[in-house]
């Protein structure tokens, strides 16, 4: 295990002098996203941790890749903050690096941002064993290019992350959560796509073939006045969304691969009578389907987004592919950072 | 000056044979306006100005340029303040002005697909109806193009709850140096393969040639309160921020002036500040009723915590936008009591405010020259104002050694020196500072992934290696860099 920067920095360089291709493991929470190199040597970063900076009045925090989401969690909410992507895993032991690089987000994401949204600033080590730093830890930056926003959802194929600095949110004073029913997908989705028109308490919606559950999230007074608008009973919330987000609903224990489906929020519903979840207000489907993957991925192109892969066969890659030209724009950024493309090749695309 | 170009210019008769007669200026009369953008300091003339009308001729201006090695500035309506725009001399200027078509309005998904050259208030115009805005507002918004917004990552009053424009796009549009149209993000709220749409945002016209946009609308907030607040004491207003945020409210807007800046408002539109105040606060809230009414409450009692000597609440739209007035025409209200002024645009940690504003007017001693501060001060985001007189010998070179002081300071104290105006020519120095000899050769080499010879936007944002150790020979004292005890984040 590498503990310390320069460790780090050292063990990457010589693995590109020697042309090893090395695979970066934090907890290992979201190993079934990409085709992971067996021939890689494992390069731990778990060691590298701590929380180096936190102010609650400047929203920010500043902390070492390793560590844990929990331990960040924890301090924030002690101040009435907290992470607005809601990354899975936090309870499981996800760290912030890992976070970052598969830039997963929770149920808020349609409403508060993506993983990106929220990185301030980054320094990680590059293909070269070089400690670059972008960005900084100040809301408003744009000296240098932006090199920390396109670690998320990188798979730590463009630099292992040694310090990453996040904008932070307010808790809200509450959250409620409506139950309303809807059959429907198309209604849903239209159901979904109008409230935000009329309020801006909602953080979460997610229509599960029955029902349209609305995270309500504001001043108590909002929260009464968005369900008076919405319709609907006040349910259990809170073990919901955790559920969704950490993939423990049981939706997501049936059979059959699990495919995410990013779309514009009113694209038509993907597939009539197959078994989905509606997520992000419409923008993230969760489809459970053994049918063709090459038939999911070309739905999915053909309504302007694209398909990922999430679990249930490991033969069939989790990443959509991309058009021609953007591949090649990829694999310049790649060989930029990682000339040599040690750092965990393959875990995206094949071709880098 | 004559109005007809030698024609000698082999450059001049190629992009004719690509490009109408009409999309090309080349004369020294018409090409005078395409000398500077919104930083006049810095001039000079093009080689020859273009204004393509399609895509497709943007393309072939591309194509043309790599072939014969010619350097390209891309501009959009040039209301850079960071010579973002400024000409190269053997280069072409490639104007996206005329590409100002809004292409579709998508009120289901609230999106809209506009051409580089829409200007940035005119999205918010088209789509009023569905009551629906582009959140991002630069001060410039009249003017400035969603293709120069794009290149410089702007932002704007309302950034801190709503973003800056890398949170406000969904796709855009480029076409590279080899002519090729490549389509970076989506429709959907994120896309397949490296984030290129970040890396696009504020990278200054070096990567590729914005064309199309497709923005995120938001739904325009119900309600909008204005609460201002006096202080007699600058340090005291910027705590009152800090608690203010720290109380869990995130205002839509979040502004503050000093004293300086709150006279001249206030003599050139009456705004209604109190002239006596050392420092004001405008705190809008917007959102549905009921959330407002509750924060214009809370955010009342925590700004007399910490010590308001004076706070009032727009009691109507007309009064709201009054307030607002003096803040918007802050940079014209300058303009009034100097007859230049220069705009910096250093952000730094909010709690350092009241230190960096001390050394700013202790700055403004050592240099006789006299200083506004305007702040956005939610995220941090310092606009000092430098006054000079361009007529006077030395002052402009005084307000510049000015200016780069308060950046090297916002450096220091864990800042940047650039929160939303962009480095372009004028900060390229400053480079050098903020960001260690690895950081920038990385960038070099990213730059170098989508432009191995160099020609878009040559000599702006990043700084060579050979620049900087020039710069640092005559900067580093004692062999030392200023602060060195700072960790450069």
């Amino acid at each position: 295990m590498s503990c310390n920067a320069t460790e780090i920095a050292a063990r990457v360089e010589s693995a590109y002098v020697t042309q090893t291709p090395l695979n970066i493991t934090g907890a290992g929470t979201k190993s079934f996203l990409g085709q992971q190199d067996v021939n890689a040597k494992p390069l731990d970063v778990t060691g590298h941790t701590g929380i180096i900076e936190y102010d609650p009045a400047e929203l920010i925090v500043v902390a070492r890749a390793g560590t844990p989401l929990k331990e960040i969690e924890a301090l924030l909410a002690e101040h009435r903050q907290m992470l607005g992507f809601e990354p899975p895993f936090a309870d499981t032991g996800a760290t912030l690096g890992g976070a970052v690089a598969a830039g997963l987000a929770g149920p808020r994401r349609a409403y508060a941002g993506a993983v990106r949204d929220f990185i301030l600033g980054a320094t990680f080590i590059n293909g070269k064993g070089e400690s670059v730093t972008a960005g900084g830890k100040v809301m408003k930056n744009v000296a240098g290019f932006d090199l920390f926003r396109p670690m998320a959802r990188s798979m730590g194929t463009l630099g292992v992350l040694l310090k990453i600095a996040l904008r932070v949110l307010p808790l809200p004073e509450a959250e409620k959560t409506l139950l309303h029913e809807e059959n429907d997908a198309l209604a849903a989705l239209q159901k979904m796509n109008r409230w935000p028109l009329e309020t801006q308490a909602i953080s979460a919606t997610c229509w599960d073939g029955k029902c349209i559950r609305i995270r309500l999230s504001g001043s108590a007074a909002g929260i009464a006045h968005a369900k008076a608008h919405i319709g609907g009973e006040y349910a259990d919330g809170n073990g919901y969304w955790q559920d969704l987000k950490n993939f423990r609903l049981e939706f997501f224990q049936q059979a059959g691969r699990l495919w995410r489906i990013s779309v514009a929020p009113m694209s038509e519903p993907f597939a009539a009578g197959a078994c989905h979840l509606i997520d992000w207000g419409g923008a993230q489907r969760w489809l459970k389907s053994d049918g063709p993957p090459a038939d999911i991925r070309a739905r999915a192109s053909q309504l302007g987004g694209f398909a990922e892969c999430f679990a249930g066969d490991l033969q069939v890659a989790t990443f959509h592919p991309l058009e021609p030209n953007v591949l090649a724009v990829n694999r310049r950024l790649k060989a930029a950072l990682d000339p040599a493309g040690i750092l965990n090749r393959g875990r995206l695309y094949p071709e880098f | 000056m004559s109005r007809t170009k030698p024609a000698s210019d082999p450059l001049i008769t190629q992009l004719r044979s690509v490009l109408p007669e009409s999309c090309i200026v080349a004369d020294a009369v018409s090409m005078k306006p395409y000398e500077c953008d919104g930083l006049s300091a810095y001039r000079q003339m093009p080689r020859v100005v273009v204004l393509p009308e399609s895509v497709e001729q943007v393309q072939a201006v591309m194509k043309l340029c790599q072939r014969t090695a010619t350097p390209i500035v891309p501009r959009g309506a040039g209301t850079s303040l960071s010579g973002g725009a400024m000409p190269h001399k053997n280069g072409v200027v490639l104007s996206l002005a005329r590409l100002r078509q809004i292409l579709q309005i998508d009120a289901d998904n609230r999106t809209a697909r506009v051409q580089a050259g829409v200007r940035n208030l005119q999205i918010s115009e088209a789509v009023q109806h569905l009551g629906l805005y582009y959140a991002p507002d630069p001060s410039s918004q009249i003017a400035c193009t969603i293709g120069g917004n794009v290149a410089e990552n702007a932002g704007g009053v309302h950034c801190l709850k709503y973003g800056l424009t890398v949170h406000n796009i969904l796709q855009v549009k480029m076409v590279n140096l080899d002519g090729e149209l490549i389509s970076i993000g989506g429709t959907a709220l994120d896309a397949p393969g490296y984030d290129l749409l970040a890396l696009m945002m504020g990278s200054e016209g070096m990567l590729g040639i914005v064309v199309e946009v497709l923005v995120r609308l938001l739904p325009r907030p119900k309600v909008a309160r204005v609460v201002m607040a006096a202080f007699d004491d600058i340090e005291k207003a910027g705590d009152a921020v800090a608690s203010v945020i720290a109380a869990g409210v995130i205002p839509g807007g979040f502004e503050m002036m000093d004293r300086a800046a709150i006279q001249a408002a206030e003599d050139f539109v009456r705004a209604g500040y109190p002239t006596d105040a050392e420092a004001i606060l405008l705190c809008e809230l917007d959102g549905t009723e009921e959330d407002v009414i509750s924060q214009v409450e809370k955010v009342e009692k925590l700004l007399t915590h910490a010590g308001a000597t004076d706070i009032r609440l727009a009691s109507d739209e007309k009064q709201r936008v009054r307030f607002w007035s003096g803040r918007k025409n802050a940079f014209p209200a300058m303009g009034r009591i100097s007859p230049d002024y220069y705009c910096m645009d250093g952000t730094i940690p909010r709690k350092q405010l009241g230190n960096v504003l001390g050394r700013i007017s202790a700055l403004s001693t050592k240099y006789d020259l006299r200083v506004a501060n305007v702040f956005h001060a939610g995220d941090g985001n310092l606009h000092p104002l430098i006054l000079y007189d361009a007529n006077q010998p030395d002052e402009f070179r005084r307000a510049e050694e000015f200016g780069a002081e308060i950046l090297d300071l916002c450096v220091a104290v864990g800042g940047t020196i650039t929160g939303e105006h962009g480095v372009g020519v004028e900060k390229i120095d400053r480079m050098c500072v903020q960001f260690d000899t690895v950081s920038l050769s990385q960038f070099l080499a990213v730059r170098k992934a989508f432009d191995p010879d160099g020609l878009l936007n040559p000599d702006k944002a990043v700084p060579t290696l050979a620049r900087c150790a020039e710069f640092n020979a005559m900067h580093v004292h004692h062999g030392q860099l200023a602060h060195p005890e700072l960790e450069r984040f």
